[in-house]
């Protein structure tokens, strides 16, 4: 029922932001399969499983940089060297980490309940890898562009605390089960505020699409990045992730001074390691979704169109396009590790809080801050709606 | 055949028949933890039938209300409550039994017929796709405005209800000593949840309640 007004105006809205068609991968890959004689749907199946393994690796790829990384920045801030005998500046250390847990002994806990203790890791890590899918690398560069991307990262997200309270009660311990618990509090508790900080993004983008979100904010580089109308919303945002990702300050589940490991204390081997993954997947794809969501995603500070219209290009030239898609995803992956690092260097300057500060913390201050931001956002959307995207 | 409608048939019959099994696990297994985990499971191949339907956003909500809220709680209920303890024999069980299942298998036949005998449109409306996300928004904020304005306030009224229940201690201090007047209520023995044999209570462990006053 959408009537011909509200199309043109919806027309009107795309036309201004700086869109261009941009590489399209999946168009031309399914057109040279075609060219061999394969028919769409089955050129389509080709394609498919293969953007999912490259994000997959990409995923357990990221994380291995962000543990090489969290040693050698952590050994930095305390002055010392950190791993350096695994590969140049140790930069194999963490493949020999992975490979410890994975040659280490599964062991199950006599009394523990064997089946849903093996199903709890694998419910903490596949949401989080599932969510990899509306992450955006370029116009074209992503697994499946749908329509309530951002939407679909938060739901997801909301099935960790399930997978968290299924480790620490298959556990048969009371430290588990409590650490457990604890764990999924601070998971829902501080997903309310994010939700909201989104919300107050997707309102001006008009849009739950990551990569509208993105386009939306790319109209003139890093001015009109998402950052400088939502200050607010991008400090409650990276709190809230934080928090979600049980890093310090908030890594209170896992104390590993002060308490006993929380929901991980009866795992071992690789069942420890999928709940290591996890997080370090979910660090990787917060940092990554502030950077779509605040920091203009792939944009260069600089609009690439700008710079190939300076240099007398033309933007849809094949060069221009192969250009304008690698600096996107070396954007993206930057200003994603800029935030990791910005993480890793809060963890090692921070002291941890105390369990009712985090509390007070989620629900006496974000929360209404949160829900003030919005407010402001929509009074703002209303009353300058040139610039929040009216 | 093509690909496209033989991928859906499958995924429809895997979410069909993971509905139709975990239901009946939540309802006959033993063990309620165990329930509450297919309960969520079940909820999860709800939403997976959603997304099969072209609407993803109710999917997306359904993941985010039922899996991520309601049945978080559901399982913080059973694991803060919880304790195994030996269920008293409950007398003429059997006659129980048969009798809420009759009523279920009548249900179930009731269901049936109407499934039967009403004429669907087949094949629906088309589906709208990534447009229902404001087609929602409309209809919420006009013809449902009401409706969804009376849910709110019910979840309101939930919200003081748990509240009232929940701090008792607080709320209904007796007036002339000053003490809570549940006080039986909140310190029982505590016993350890997964335990078969129930073990003694520990009188080392001095309850958080006790440690405050």
């Amino acid at each position: 029922m959408l009537t011909a007004p509200a199309s043109a105006m919806a027309a009107a809205l795309q036309a201004p932001a700086l869109v261009t068609p941009g590489l399209d991968l999946e168009a031309s890959f399914t057109d040279v399969l075609q060219g061999f004689g394969l028919s769409p749907a089955a050129a389509h199946l080709v394609w498919l499983p293969l953007p999912m393994l490259l994000v997959l690796v990409g995923a357990v790829v990221g994380v291995l940089v962000t543990v090489w990384l969290e040693r050698k920045i952590s050994a930095a801030v305390q002055q010392r060297i950190g791993p350096e005998y695994a590969g140049a500046l140790g930069i194999l250390q963490p493949l020999a980490d992975g490979l410890k847990l994975l040659w280490k002994e599964d062991v199950i806990p006599a009394r523990a309940d064997g089946l849903l203790f093996t199903l709890g890791p694998v419910l903490v890590v596949v949401p989080v890898i599932l969510s990899w899918l509306v992450v955006p690398f370029g116009q074209h560069l992503l697994i499946s562009n749908v329509g309530v991307g951002i939407f679909l990262w938060i739901s997801l997200s909301s099935i960790q605390p399930i997978g968290l309270l299924m480790a620490g009660y298959a556990s048969n311990n009371k430290y588990s089960l409590l650490g457990g618990l604890r764990a999924a509090a601070q998971s829902i508790s501080y997903e309310i505020p994010l939700a909201l900080a989104v919300l107050a993004v997707v309102m001006m983008s008009n849009s739950l699409s990551t990569v509208d979100i993105v386009d939306q904010q790319n109209g003139a580089g890093i001015l009109t990045w998402n950052i400088w109308r939502q200050p607010v919303g991008f400090v409650i945002f990276w709190i809230c992730a934080l928090a979600e990702c049980e890093r310090l300050p908030f890594d209170l589940p896992e104390a590993e001074e002060e308490l006993v490991a929380g929901y991980q204390t009866e795992y071992a081997g690789m069942k420890f390691a999928l709940f290591y993954l996890g997080s370090y997947i979910n660090l990787v794809l917060s940092a990554l979704l502030v950077s779509v969501l605040y920091l203009g995603g792939w944009g260069f500070p600089i609009p690439v169109e700008w710079l190939a219209g300076a240099l007398g290009q033309s933007a849809d030239a094949p060069l221009v396009q192969v250009i304008t898609a690698s600096v996107g995803i070396v954007m993206t992956v930057l200003k994603a590790y800029l935030l990791v690092f910005f993480a890793i260097l809060l963890r090692w300057t921070v002291p941890r809080v105390r369990i009712d500060q985090l509390l007070d913390l989620g629900w006496k201050f974000l929360l209404p801050i949160a829900l003030v931001n919005l407010l402001v956002t929509a009074g703002l959307k209303l009353a300058f709606p040139a610039f929040f995207g009216g | 055949m093509t690909i496209a409608s033989s991928t859906q048939f499958l995924c429809f019959a895997a979410l069909s028949a993971a509905v139709a099994i975990g239901a009946l696990g939540v309802v006959l297994l033993p063990n309620i933890v165990y329930s509450a985990f297919l309960l969520g499971g079940v909820f999860l191949s709800v939403a997976g039938l959603y997304l099969l339907l072209n609407a993803s956003f109710v999917a997306a909500a359904q993941v985010l209300v039922y899996v991520g809220a309601v049945n978080v709680l559901i399982l913080f209920a059973i694991m803060l409550v919880n304790k195994k303890e030996a269920m008293a024999e409950i007398p003429g069980l059997a006659l129980r039994r048969v009798l809420s299942g009759a009523v279920c298998a009548g249900l179930f036949v009731l269901l049936l017929r109407v499934a039967f005998i009403t004429p669907w449109a087949t094949p629906g409306p088309e589906p709208i796709g990534d447009e229902a996300t404001i087609r929602i928004g409309e209809h919420l904020f006009s013809d449902y405005l009401l409706p969804f304005e009376l849910a709110s306030v019910l979840l309101l009224m939930a919200m003081i209800g748990a509240i009232v229940l929940a701090r008792r201690d607080v709320l209904s201090a007796d007036i002339v000593t000053g003490e809570p007047a549940d006080q039986g209520l909140i310190e029982k023995s505590r016993t350890p949840l997964l335990l078969e044999t129930p073990a003694p209570a520990s009188p080392a462990m001095p309850t958080p309640v006790l440690e405050k006053r």
